[in-house]
C-alpha cells in the first residue's frame, strides 16, 4: 500500500475509527494499566507513594510470603477446595447430563432442566444467606440429621472449621451442577441417533450404550471443559468465601483471593497483597499448561 | 464433530429380547428416581426459604421441616418495607442494572460495529490488544489503585464505567453483525446515510436477538454483583441490595455467634434476612423465562470463556 492510499483509506475510515477507538482506550485504561500496576509486587508501596515513585525491593515481598504461615494456610485451603470442586464439581454435571439425556422428551424433562439451571442465577450472597439458614442449629440440615438419628444434638456447621471444605464444595456443586449440563446436553443432542438404533438392534443395554457410544463421543468436549475448569479453579472462590467465612472457621476457609483482599484492602499492605495475587496467577497458568500437555496425550490434539 | 471410534462397537452377544427390555425398564426406573430426588434437592432449599419468609417470626426461629408456612404471616416483609435503607439499596440495584446494561450494550455494540469491518485499519492490532484482556489481568489490588486514581471510589459510576465494555461480548456481537447482508448497508450508503446512521437505524434494530442475549446476561451480572460495592464503595447509601444483604447476613452471623451461650437470637434480624433474600431474588426469577430462551445459545458461545 502506498502512503497516499493509506492516508486516503484512513480518512475515509474516520467515522469507523471513532467508534472503535473508545473501546481501545477503555481496554488500555482498565486492563493494561492494572497489568503495569503489577510492578508494585516488586516494590514497597506506602500510602504516600505513587506506583512509579515507590522504591524497588526486588523479590522481598515474595520472600515474606514464603515464610508467612497464613499465606501457606490459604494456599492449602485454596488447593484443597479447588481440587475437591474440580473432582466432584466436574464429574457431577457429566453424570447428570447423561441421566437427563436418557429421560423421554416431555414436560418432566423440561421441568428438571428448568429447575436445575435456576441456582446458577442466584448470587452467592443469596445462596450464602440460604446456607447459613439451612446450617444453623434450627435449620434444615440439623433437623434432618437429628431426625434420622445420625447426630444426637444440633450443631452449627458454619462455625466448625472441619466442616467448611465440604460446605464450600457441596454448595458450589449445588449451585453449578445443572448449569454445567448445558454444554454436554448440546453435544449429546448432536450425536447421530442411528448409533443408538444400531446398538439397540445388536442388543446393547442402556449402560452399554452410555459407555460405548455417548461417553466416547464426548471425549473431546469433556477434555475441553476440564482444561477450562483447571484454568478457573484457583481464582474462583472469592464471592463464596467472603460470605461464608467467619472468625471461627477462617483457618479452613481463608483462600488466596480472600487473603489478598484482607491484607490488601482491609490492612492496606498493597505491595504484599499484589505479590501474593501474582504468585497464584503464575501457578494457575502453569496448571493450564500442564493440563493442556496431558490433553494432547488423551486426544492427540491440544486446545491451543 | 469428529467421530471418536471408527471401529465397530462391540457389545457382546445379543441378549434375548425380553431380558433386554426388562433391564432397560429397570434402568429407566432408577434413572427417574434419581432425577426426582435430585430435583427435590435443588428446589426444596429455595422453597424452604420462601416458606420461612412467610412464617411468623416465632416459627422462623423454631426447628422443623416446613412444606408450607407455619402461622402464615407477612410480618417479615412489613419489617423490610419499613426499613428505608433496604428500599434505598433496592433502588440502587435497579438503577445500576438499568444504566449498566444500556451503556454496556450500546458501547460494546458500537465498538463491535467498527471491528466488524474486515478492512478496518489497525484491526489486527486492536484484536491482539483485546485478546490480551481475556487472558491477563492486573488483579484486585492494581485495579483498586486504578479506581482510586480515577476518582471512582465511593462513586455510583464505579458500577457503570469499568463494566462499559467486554471484549468477549464484543466478539459475539461482531460475529452477529457480520451475518447481516452487506447489501443493506450499501443501499443505505447510496441513499446518503453515514456510518452512524447505518449503525443506529439498520444494524442495531436488526441485531435485537444478540443484543437481548448480552443485555440479559449483563443484567444478571449487574444485579447479583456485590463485589464492586465491597471493594470500592464504603458509603452505605450507595450500596446495592446484594451488598445490603451481605451486611445483614454478616451482622446476623456475628450476633448468632455471640449469643450461643445465652441462646437469645434476635428474631427480627432473621426475619429481615429471610425477606431480603426473597426480595433480592424476585427480579432474577422474573427474567428467568427470558433468560432460558437465550442462554443455550449464549452458553454455547460462552463455553470458550467460562
Amino acid at each position: 500500500m502506498t502512503k497516499k492510499t493509506f492516508w486516503h483509506k484512513l480518512k475515509s475510515q474516520i467515522p469507523l475509527q471513532l467508534m472503535v477507538i473508545p473501546g481501545i482506550i477503555f481496554m488500555i485504561i482498565f486492563c493494561y494499566i492494572p497489568i503495569y500496576g503489577l510492578v508494585i509486587a516488586f516494590k514497597s508501596l506506602t500510602v504516600t507513594d505513587t506506583i512509579a515513585s515507590a522504591p524497588w525491593v526486588g523479590l522481598e515481598n515474595f520472600k515474606i510470603a514464603f515464610s508467612d504461615k497464613f499465606f501457606w494456610e490459604s494456599v492449602v485451603n485454596t488447593l484443597a477446595i479447588s481440587f475437591l470442586k474440580l473432582g466432584i464439581g466436574f464429574i457431577a454435571p457429566i453424570i447428570l447430563s447423561i441421566m437427563i439425556f436418557e429421560l423421554k422428551d416431555g414436560w418432566f424433562k423440561k421441568t428438571v432442566q428448568t429447575i436445575s439451571y435456576l441456582p446458577h442465577f442466584l448470587s452467592w450472597i443469596v445462596v450464602g444467606g440460604m446456607l447459613i439458614s439451612w446450617l444453623s442449629t434450627s435449620g434444615l440440615i440439623n433437623t434432618f440429621l437429628v431426625g434420622i438419628g445420625v447426630i444426637d444434638s444440633p450443631k452449627n456447621y458454619l462455625v466448625d472449621p472441619n466442616s467448611y471444605w465440604f460446605i464450600a464444595v457441596l454448595s458450589d456443586v449445588w449451585k453449578s451442577v445443572g448449569w454445567g449440563t448445558i454444554i454436554y446436553l448440546a453435544t449429546m443432542a448432536g450425536i447421530d441417533p442411528t448409533y443408538y438404533e444400531a446398538a439397540k438392534i445388536d442388543g446393547a443395554t442402556k449402560m452399554q450404550q452410555i459407555f460405548h457410544i455417548t461417553l466416547p463421543l464426548m471425549k473431546f468436549v469433556i477434555t475441553l471443559m476440564f482444561i477450562l475448569a483447571v484454568g478457573g479453579i484457583l481464582g474462583s472462590n472469592l464471592d463464596q468465601t467472603l460470605v461464608l467465612i467467619n472468625p471461627l472457621n477462617a483457618s479452613h476457609a481463608e483462600v488466596i483471593n480472600s487473603y489478598v483482599y484482607k491484607i490488601g484492602l482491609a490492612q492496606g499492605d498493597f505491595s504484599y497483597a499484589t505479590a501474593v495475587g501474582l504468585a497464584i496467577s503464575v501457578i494457575s497458568l502453569l496448571l493450564v499448561v500442564i493440563t493442556n500437555k496431558l490433553s494432547k496425550k488423551v486426544n492427540n490434539r491440544s486446545i491451543f | 464433530m469428529k467421530i471418536a471410534d471408527s471401529k465397530p462397537v462391540s457389545m457382546g452377544l445379543p441378549m434375548p429380547k425380553v431380558k433386554k427390555m426388562k433391564e432397560n425398564r429397570v434402568f429407566n426406573a432408577i434413572n427417574l428416581l434419581c432425577i426426582s430426588v435430585f430435583t427435590i434437592l435443588i428446589i426444596f432449599p429455595i422453597w424452604d426459604i420462601i416458606v420461612a419468609s412467610f412464617s411468623s417470626p416465632q416459627a422462623q426461629a423454631s426447628a422443623g421441616i416446613r412444606l408450607w408456612p407455619k402461622e402464615f404471616s407477612i410480618e417479615s416483609y412489613k419489617l423490610v418495607f419499613n426499613d428505608a435503607s433496604i428500599w434505598n439499596a433496592f433502588m440502587i440495584s435497579v438503577l445500576k442494572t438499568v444504566v449498566g446494561v444500556i451503556t454496556h450494550v450500546f458501547f460494546t455494540a458500537m465498538v463491535a460495529y467498527g471491528m466488524s469491518k474486515r478492512n478496518l485499519l489497525g484491526r489486527n492490532f486492536y484484536t491482539a490488544l483485546g485478546v490480551g484482556t481475556m487472558f491477563f489481568s492486573g488483579g484486585m489490588i492494581p485495579t483498586y489503585l486504578l479506581m482510586k486514581d480515577l476518582g471512582l471510589l465511593d462513586s455510583f459510576w464505579v458500577y457503570i464505567i469499568p463494566s462499559l465494555f467486554s471484549y468477549f461480548d464484543m466478539i459475539i456481537i461482531m460475529n452477529f453483525f457480520r451475518e447481516i447482508p452487506s447489501s443493506l448497508e450499501e443501499s443505505a450508503t447510496i441513499d446518503g446515510a453515514g456510518v452512524w446512521t447505518i449503525f443506529m437505524k439498520i444494524i442495531m434494530p436488526l441485531s435485537m436477538p444478540v443484543l437481548a442475549t448480552i443485555a440479559l446476561f449483563n443484567g444478571v451480572f449487574q444485579w447479583n454483583d456485590y463485589m464492586t460495592a465491597k471493594l470500592y464503595i464504603s458509603n452505605e447509601a450507595l450500596h446495592p441490595i446484594q451488598m445490603k444483604l451481605y451486611t445483614i447476613i454478616v451482622q446476623q452471623q456475628a450476633q448468632t455467634m455471640q449469643s450461643t451461650a445465652s441462646v437469645v437470637i434476635p428474631t427480627t434480624s432473621l426475619s429481615i434476612q429471610l425477606a431480603t433474600i426473597v426480595i433480592a431474588t424476585v427480579p432474577i426469577v422474573l427474567v428467568y423465562p427470558f433468560l432460558q430462551k437465550y442462554f443455550i445459545s449464549g452458553m454455547m458461545i460462552g463455553a470458550v470463556k467460562e
